[in-house]
């Protein structure tokens, strides 16, 4: 087959070769409609590239490493950035890229493209993946063009695909692609309408923005919006925005403008204008027998029509998989910096400030009422920056997404998480902790009469240095207790703090590994044009601020609810003191936090169900490997020490595994003790694999169901380069 | 993953085992390793394996100088995606004597799994060789590996 088809070898191939998109634009332009000028590279060339490559068996292994239902969002990005840097590094075979090299050359040299998906099944009315699949505007050369026609088939596992082909129910395996080659129209003004609004079906809906499309599309420009009523296509309500900026074709793709004032004042849409919309995208839908969800754009006075497909009827967000809000959660470059700003200069000063205020009431000094009161408003102030945690911190956090794979697109490194050097190393706040933490093990260490006092009576004298330091610590980062304690109550003092730095000094200090990222940094920047640069450099800065606010936010977070535990703290021992019995204590028994006869049967649901498991567990079964992801270099040998409530870990000690479903942040003070981490949950990114890395330990993610299978005391060897997990049983 | 316990894993093993005819026999003698593909059936409770060899065979001849055997079983086909599709099941044990009452019971069973071996097994020639099982090693999903220990 040819490999580069025009409209008539479109119209002839068919849908099932070209794609819905493809076949669309085919008959658009058999219709009369002005369209760019197109060509769609066909399915049967994305196949053959992936059968003579051999990438296909590749994506095979990476899909079936483990069952997909069992995937956190954070592996599907990790499966689906793993196969994407195949393609990214698996040139075309060079008969086929010669063969196609020479025909684009012939089509579409002089001018810049977007090279966009196509996928049979993309765009129908029941499995619409609008902006699942990528597209790429602005796009010149033949080389450059090939080479965005590989991310286009990558895209067929996009971590959202991947997931909604899952709840659409179609095959992954079997899937194929097009690629839809058009010219770029620069666009004076570009939108969507849709002949049937999908919010209130008597309407229809017009959206628009000057310049192009993709700002709308991704979410950084606020559009014009009119409502016409469907019967008659007269306008109903027009809303309009803040206009500030649009997006236009630049160096090496598309950029953010600002707007003129006079362009900032006026709609997107003369009147005129709306009508040639409305008239056209009614004519689509009588073409195509049903509502459309049109593209559109103006240029120099003339209207294009880019794209037209089915409205949606039902897509995986209907469905209540969690994994699909996070994996919406994709934010553009100029989305991201924005979020930045918001959080390092405002958010992250009031959590501190909020943690601060909180600490300065003597809890012991307030009557009970007030007591009650100050609880329900720690309460308040936790529940609040939870809230701002989902909305903002967990969004941000994509900010590593978004370098890694402008890294991988830029660098195309064989491994697919080599950005993640130049990220670590960047000063997270739990590092700062363990180092700090060391720093005291390093006074006990060398003070044989202060380690005996410690041992002894668990405390230092006041006035020794030791003390004045701890204080200091415990100022910053509480002590330790919340996160080693039942989770309902700390205990408050010093205990669980000397306890862990007693552990620390049993063993050399560890610090984390220092890296030099000169050079991956150089090669990096070296791969951008001068004029991108700044962008380059503003972007690795992006990266490693949400790689580091990543683990920070957490350690911010924990600081406010330890206040909450303190005031509990201070309640229970209100109601367990002798005192207890005065009436003004009485409202101290409807926090729920304080209900005595909810926290009894809490604590014994806890012990009978780590109980239960001991007992029930069969020594004529064991698991004898385990495998998940590898997440941190090396191999460790040591004792299971398997964390199933917080106070597993007080019991930590040095050169233990440690196993866990997931290390929270304010829980990696015990990693510089261990020999190696394993977590239950997926992702190179997640918490406890950050840390190990910076500790320099093997490291293994998303090993399922290890906690159904390894009890403390087993011995495991990690594997963190295979991402293997083996348990000692006797000999064969 | 599906949740694993002794008795998923007992009958997953059991059922890979009886879709498959064949398995691959590891004997050694002085340090000499050797494999070899024979037919064979396992005992419903999965602690005997048995098959039939010609007294003549080296492998016979192993197990005669070292009674320690292995079985592979497999339903991999021959296909790219069998790493990570296909399922192994390795056995290991010790040849063991059999009475002759208790041979006439495994050799109805072993027929019943391989009816066209029944003038191989009528041959004078022909041994029946029951292993007793130890335990199972199941590997799945190209690097998932669970063990079951027979009991005794």
């Amino acid at each position: 087959m040819t490999p580069l088809l025009d409209i008539q070898g479109i119209l002839a191939a068919g849908r099932q070769k070209t794609g819905t998109k493809a076949f669309h634009m085919a008959r658009l332009q058999e219709n009369g409609f002005a369209v760019p000028r197109t060509w769609c590279i066909p399915t049967p060339v994305y196949e053959a590239y992936l059968a003579d490559t051999g990438i296909q068996d590749r994506i095979g292994i990476e899909l079936n490493r483990k069952a997909f239902d069992r995937m956190r969002w954070e592996e599907i990005w990790d499966v689906s950035l793993r196969i994407r840097n195949f393609f990214l590094n698996t040139p075309l075979p060079g008969p086929l890229e010669d063969r196609l090299t020479r025909v684009l050359a012939a089509a579409c040299n002089d001018f810049p493209v977007a090279v966009r998906s196509s996928a049979p099944g993309e765009d129908e009315k029941a499995s619409s993946f609008a902006g699942l699949h990528a597209s790429f505007l602005n796009v010149t050369s033949s080389a450059s063009i090939l080479t965005h026609v590989r991310l286009v088939w990558a895209s067929l596992f996009s971590d959202a695909a991947l997931l909604y082909r899952k709840e659409l129910g179609l095959s992954v395996e079997r899937s194929t692609m097009a690629v839809l080659i058009q010219e770029l129209i620069p666009s004076d003004c570009s939108g969507v309408f849709f002949s049937r609004n999908p919010a209130d079906s008597s309407q229809m809906l017009i959206e628009a923005v000057w310049g192009l499309n993709q700002g709308l599309v991704d979410g950084d420009v606020d559009p014009d919006r009119w409502h016409l009523d469907r019967g008659n296509g007269r306008i109903l309500v027009h809303h309009a925005p803040a206009r500030s900026y649009c997006i236009q074709a630049g160096t090496g793709g598309v950029e953010r403008v600002s707007l003129p004032l006079e362009m900032a004042d006026k709609p997107s849409l003369e009147t005129v204008m709306i009508d040639q919309v409305r008239e056209a995208g009614c004519r689509l839908e009588s073409i195509f027998g049903q509502p459309q969800d049109v593209e559109w754009t103006f240029w120099q006075g003339r209207f294009y029509v880019l794209q037209s497909r089915a409205i949606t009827t039902s897509t995986a967000a209907d469905t209540d998989d969690k994994r699909t809000w996070y994996l919406s959660l994709h934010r553009s470059y100029d989305n991201l910096r924005d979020l930045y700003d918001k959080i390092e200069h405002r958010l992250i000063p009031e959590m501190i400030q909020a943690a601060k205020d909180l600490g300065r009431i003597n809890l012991s000094d307030l009557t009970p009422s007030d007591l009650c009161a100050e609880i329900d408003h720690r309460q308040a102030v936790y529940d609040h920056w939870v809230k701002v945690y989902w909305a903002d911190f967990i969004p941000f956090a994509h900010g590593i997404r978004l370098f890694g794979q402008i890294y991988n697109d830029a660098v195309q490194p064989s491994d697919p998480y080599e950005f993640m050097t130049l990220l670590e190393n960047t000063g997270l706040k739990s590092v700062r902790r363990n180092t700090l933490l060391e720093e005291l093990a390093e006074c006990i260490r060398t003070d044989p009469g202060l380690a005996r006092t410690l041992k002894d009576h668990g405390t230092a004298p006041p006035d020794h240095l030791f003390s004045r330091r701890l204080d200091d610590f415990i100022d910053e980062f509480g002590d330790l207790s919340c996160t080693t304690g039942t989770g309902n109550e700390c205990q408050y003092g010093d205990t669980a703090i000397i306890r862990i730095l007693l552990a620390y000094a049993r063993r050399p200090a560890k610090l984390p590994v220092p890296s030099d990222p000169g050079a991956l940094e150089d090669a990096y920047l070296r791969s951008f044009a001068p004029d991108r640069q700044a962008y380059a450099k503003d972007l690795l800065h992006l990266g490693r601020e949400s790689f580091r606010l990543r683990d920070d936010d957490n350690i911010h977070l924990g600081r406010i609810e330890a206040r909450l535990h303190e005031a509990i703290q201070e309640g229970q021992a209100r109601l367990s003191g002798p005192e207890s019995e005065q009436e003004d204590l009485l409202c101290l028994t409807k926090i729920p936090a304080l209900d005595a006869g909810a926290m009894a049967a809490s604590g014994t649901a806890q012990n009978t169900e780590a109980g239960d498991q001991d007992a029930v567990y069969d020594r004529w079964f064991q698991a004898r490997q385990i495998v998940g992801h590898p997440a941190g270099q090396g191999i460790a040998r040591g004792t299971a020490r398997v964390i199933r409530d917080p106070r597993d870990l007080t019991g930590f000690t040095e050169g233990e595994v440690l196993i866990c479903q997931g290390v929270d942040p304010n829980m990696t003070f015990v990693i510089p003790l261990a020999a190696a981490v394993v977590e239950e949950r997926g992702g190179m990114l997640i918490h406890g694999a950050i840390i190990a890395r910076e500790y320099g330990l093997p490291c293994v993610t998303g090993a399922d169901r290890i906690l159904e299978y390894i009890r403390t005391g087993d011995r495991v060897t990690v594997d963190g380069y295979l991402g293997i997990v083996t348990c000692e049983t006797d000999p064969v | 993953m599906e949740s694993m316990d002794a008795l998923t894993l007992f009958n997953t093993i059991r059922d890979l085992i009886d879709s498959q005819r064949l398995a691959v026999l590891c004997t050694q003698k002085d340090g000499h390793p050797y494999a070899s593909l024979v037919a064979v059936a396992a005992t419903p409770e999965l602690d005997r394996i048995i098959f039939l060899t010609p007294v003549t065979t080296r492998k016979y001849d192993n197990l005669l100088a070292c009674p320690n055997a292995a079985f592979l079983v497999n339903n991999s086909e021959n296909r790219s995606e069998d790493i990570y599709q296909a399922a192994a099941v390795t056995a290991t044990g010790t040849v063991t004597d059999v009475t002759d009452s208790e041979k006439l019971v495994l050799k109805t069973l072993y027929l019943k799994r391989h009816p066209h071996l029944a003038s191989f097994a009528a041959a004078p020639t022909t041994a029946l060789v029951c292993v007793k099982i130890s335990r199972y090693f199941l590997v799945n999903r190209f690097q998932n590996v669970f063990e079951l220990k027979v009991k005794p």
